[in-house]
């Protein structure tokens, strides 16, 4: 299912590149502070296929923040390897995109300026990277306001920019780390919608970190619950749509679809959520 | 075909504005006129204390309440300020002071953000100078006058005092404006892989500008003070040698028009730095 505008792919860091499968090797953290050693993911291996959409969830705490700076690979793991389409990460790849989050746009560059932040630091043809800026914001909707100044858009449209900052540099994988969290539910469940629909649309591969069971099941083909720290994965469940055969619905759907309430309830039981304090 | 194109999706608030009333009341008519009665007041509230300060000034000296010899009051301040204006030695004064302290404030602000970098780009060059610039910003740079009058000379030692007394203070405000930049700003952009020098140059620093100009409206008075303190010591001309001057020969009359004409200086220096401020910050907000 592919957007109705053929997004041409233009040339820079993974050139003409289809999504890559992004293999995550048997992967530890440990980390020191002067009072302990924490352990905190244990063995992590999983794969994601091209195009696929996998989500982690896990309490808070669990380390599902930590496993996507690695990927990312701002941070480097204790042991084990990250691997996108066969070669190994070991610093920040123009390959892999990354949604923090919040939005944080610079307050002192405009719209247009802010989707170009990632061409800049990497030094790209500055003229396709605004034409490609320009195309994603007109298509998340913001074609009106590329010489604005963040400080005149709400919580969502900033998403919006943001969504299209991280998408400029054309990666194969987008990282996604809670990028609705703080919005208002109203705006999140619209959004939802959105970003789905542009992610797919552009063919990208993306893991999604979240604490909203909804959200994994609405959003993601496959979800990955994660134990308690020491972060382990604790079960996988593919996510199927069967009252919509032939397509995927969109996530504001599929919430109202009777498969949703099996999976919510499966998962529900899997994160053994306790109320703490 | 995907039938919804998110570039069609209206968006739920494109006007972030309020609606304005087409007409407006009549008690907003009331509203307005007061809110400029108030700042009418305010203004003219000052203009009187102002008049008042001098008055009494004038009153005093003159009934010899005070002594008029140590004082001076402002109807004798005033010809020996034509006078000085005539003879061009308060222009040529005033722009000694003026233009010493444009240096000095440009050293002080150059060399702060320079050290600020430094120590915001290696930990532990900032951990290992921490006490000393702290020390070094506590103590009364005014005790080293005389020995820049020996180091330095008598033009330069000026622009040292400025620049002591100001830089040490820049190198702390504009560091910690540096660190208090959002650490996931840093994060994004190294996510899209920037490096050290991408990060200074295209996060931090501007990032701090609010930071910068607060720091350059601390600056432009420190400078002054450096600059009349390095003018008493040693200068052959500035405010500061007017006010040191006139007073060893009993000269109040000089020695308070120069205090004046400083006032004003430094109040018109100050001004324009809050203006550049008003006009940059709108943007950070």
């Amino acid at each position: 299912m592919m957007a109705d505008t053929v997004m041409e792919r233009p040339v820079g860091g993974s050139a003409g590149s289809a999504s890559q499968r992004i293999e995550i090797d048997n992967v530890s953290l440990r980390y020191f502070t002067p009072q302990a050693e924490i352990l905190a993911l244990s063995g992590i291996s999983l794969t994601i296929e091209p195009g696929e959409f996998v989500s982690l969830i896990g309490q808070s705490g669990c380390g599902k923040s930590t496993l996507l700076s690695i990927i990312a690979g701002i941070l480097p793991p204790s042991e084990g390897e990250i691997r996108v389409g066969g070669k190994p990460v070991t610093a920040p790849s123009p390959r892999i995109g990354y949604m923090l989050q919040q939005d944080y746009l610079f307050e002192w560059r405009t719209i247009l300026e802010n989707a170009m932040l990632g061409a800049e630091i990497q030094k790209r043809d500055m003229k396709e990277a605004r034409d490609r800026a320009i195309h994603l914001l007109e298509k998340c909707g913001m074609g009106n306001f590329l010489h604005q100044y963040p400080r005149a858009l709400s919580g969502g449209m900033r998403q919006r920019v943001a969504l299209a900052r991280t998408l400029t540099t054309n990666p194969d994988v987008v990282l996604l780390d809670e990028p609705f969290s703080a919005l208002d539910s109203q705006t999140r469940l619209a959004i939802a919608d959105e970003v789905v629909d542009v992610l797919r649309g552009e063919g990208k591969s993306v893991i999604l970190v979240t604490h909203d069971i909804g959200e994994a099941i609405s959003m993601t083909d496959r979800v990955v619950v994660l134990s308690r720290r020491p972060g382990r994965i604790k079960s996988q469940h593919r996510i199927q749509f069967p009252s919509t055969p032939g397509r995927r619905p969109a996530p504001f759907e599929a919430r109202g679809l009777p498969e949703f309430n099996e999976y919510f309830n499966t998962l529900w039981d899997e994160l053994d959520v306790h109320v703490e304090g | 075909m995907v039938t919804n194109t998110p570039a069609s999706t209206p968006m739920r608030s494109t006007a972030m504005h309020d609606t304005a009333t087409p007409q407006p009341s009549p008690a907003y008519a009331a509203w307005l006129r007061e809110q400029t009665r108030r700042s009418n007041r305010i203004m003219a509230t000052r203009v009187i204390l102002l008049v008042a300060v001098l008055v009494l000034w004038e009153v005093l000296a003159r009934t010899h309440v005070m002594n008029p010899m140590l004082t001076s009051y402002p109807s004798a301040v005033w010809p020996t300020f034509l006078e000085l204006l005539d003879s061009g030695d308060l222009i040529g004064h005033t722009w000694a002071t003026f233009q010493a302290t444009l240096i000095g404030f440009t050293i002080s602000m150059v060399l702060g953000v320079a050290v600020a970098a430094l120590l915001w780009w290696s930990g532990f060059a900032y951990k290992v100078l921490d006490p000393f610039l702290v020390v070094a910003n506590a103590m009364p740079k005014i005790a080293f006058v005389p020995i820049f009058y020996i180091w330095l000379g008598s033009e330069y030692s000026v622009y040292g005092m400025a620049v002591a007394i100001s830089v040490f203070i820049t190198i702390m405000v504009v560091f910690e404006g540096f660190r208090g930049i959002d650490p996931n700003k840093i994060k994004l952009a190294l996510t899209l892989g920037a490096s050290k020098w991408q990060l200074l140059t295209m996060v931090v620093l501007p990032g701090s500008v609010p930071t910068l100009l607060a720091a350059l409206k601390v600056n432009i008075g420190l400078a002054l003070v450096g600059v009349i303190v390095g003018e008493f010591q040693s200068a052959s001309e500035g405010l500061g040698y007017l006010i040191i001057n006139g007073s060893q020969v009993f000269k109040l009359n000089i020695v308070m028009t120069a205090i004046v004409v400083l006032a004003v200086l430094s109040g018109v220096m100050y001004l324009a730095i809050a203006r550049m401020e008003k006009a940059t910050v709108r943007r950070y907000s």
